[in-house]
């Protein structure tokens, strides 16, 4: 990027790829969905205390069809398994996936038959985090986590480099 | 005379044939504890509800218990019914063993069917005379009933990712043009 400066008005140049991640990453907009009680300290993390605004995700959607994020938020069960593949494949490219809590990410203290012992069964992960439940911070601190994988992603979301 | 022996004196009245017995439990002040055999469960439960000096027309709950394995018959079903408008309570319990079949009580009081439902889902006891006996809570195609003691509850599977879809396409489509005809066309110029 770089600032020409010999023309009448100054232009920036750029590259598609970084607008478009820069448009991509500024508003996530996640699908409204909760599962557990880690869907009570999403919700807080929208509200005004902890204000997910500032980083562009607070438009819950109610609908997949206008979502770019799913926060799994809480134990999956069994059964509501085909239940989020079919709200993930509904959603269009690019979408992401956060697993929120312990009980997503590996099934938690729910060591039993009827929860899914990690939601990556189900859907791909692009950031886990860890807390039971975790913290509203934690979860803003995993959105911007996940908006700098986007920003070092390509255009196809293939990795541009690896991610520190 | 205790109040879980009047209730058998009035039962007996009813239901000829049956035996019954008083059980002990903690609380037997407050709620009278019944052993009623399995055969005669259908019966007593219409005698509990229509029997003058019962009237118990309240259903509350019925649930299971597995005594797996300290003792035969291994099941127990522990019912819970209330008279309102007597302040008295009652609970039944029935002795079941393994694949032993009992009656529903959905007959006698309708709201039983989501608890016998949920019996059946988790305990596997096949309640008879049950007009939608499908599991509750467990998936449908699920094998083995959780809540048994000797269900692997560490249980490993694959999850499944597809759900069958509830219309067909035909049906879809269907749907699509039964409602095309109601929506309000645009006017034609």
């Amino acid at each position: 990027m770089g600032l020409e400066t010999e023309f009448e008005i100054p232009v920036l140049t750029t590259t598609v790829e970084s607008v478009v991640q820069w448009a991509r990453r500024s508003a996530i907009w996640p699908v409204t969905f909760g599962l557990a009680c880690c869907a009570i300290e999403m919700m807080a993390m929208a509200s005004s205390r902890y204000d997910i605004s500032r980083f562009g995700a607070e438009v819950f959607r109610g609908s997949p069809r206008q979502s770019d994020l799913m926060i799994i938020a809480g134990r999956l069960s069994r059964k509501m398994a085909p239940a989020l593949r079919r709200i993930y494949d509904q959603m269009p490219d690019p979408k992401w996936v956060i697993s929120m809590g312990a009980c997503a990410s590996c099934g938690g203290v729910f060591d039993n038959y009827a929860i899914v012992q990690g939601s990556d069964q189900v859907v791909p992960i692009d950031v886990y985090i860890p807390g039971c439940p975790p913290r509203p911070e934690s979860v803003i601190y995993g959105i911007v986590q996940l908006q700098k994988k986007i920003a070092a992603s390509k255009l196809d979301q293939t990795p541009k480099a690896r991610i520190a | 005379m205790s109040a879980a022996a009047e209730i058998i004196a009035a039962l007996a009245a009813a239901v000829p044939g049956a035996q019954y017995e008083e059980l002990q439990s903690s609380d037997s002040n407050v709620t009278p504890v019944i052993l009623v055999p399995v055969a005669h469960l259908l019966a007593t439960a219409q005698a509990l509800r229509n029997a003058p000096g019962l009237e118990f027309h309240a259903f509350s709950d019925v649930t299971a218990v597995d005594f797996y394995p300290q003792r035969q018959p291994r099941f127990d079903l522990v019912y819970h019914f209330v008279s309102p408008h007597r302040r008295a309570r009652v609970r039944v319990k029935v002795r079941l063993d393994l694949n032993q079949a009992v009656s529903s009580i959905t007959s006698v009081w309708p709201g039983a069917g989501w608890t016998e439902r949920e019996i059946y889902d988790l305990f596997g006891i096949v309640f008879e005379g049950h007009d939608d006996l499908r599991r509750l809570m467990m998936p449908d195609d699920w094998e083995g009933y959780p809540l048994r003691k000797d269900y692997p509850v560490q249980l490993r599977k694959d999850a499944s990712t597809y759900m069958p879809l509830q219309v067909t396409e035909e049906e879809f489509r269907a749907n699509l043009e039964r409602d095309r005809l109601v929506r309000p066309q645009p006017p034609t110029p």
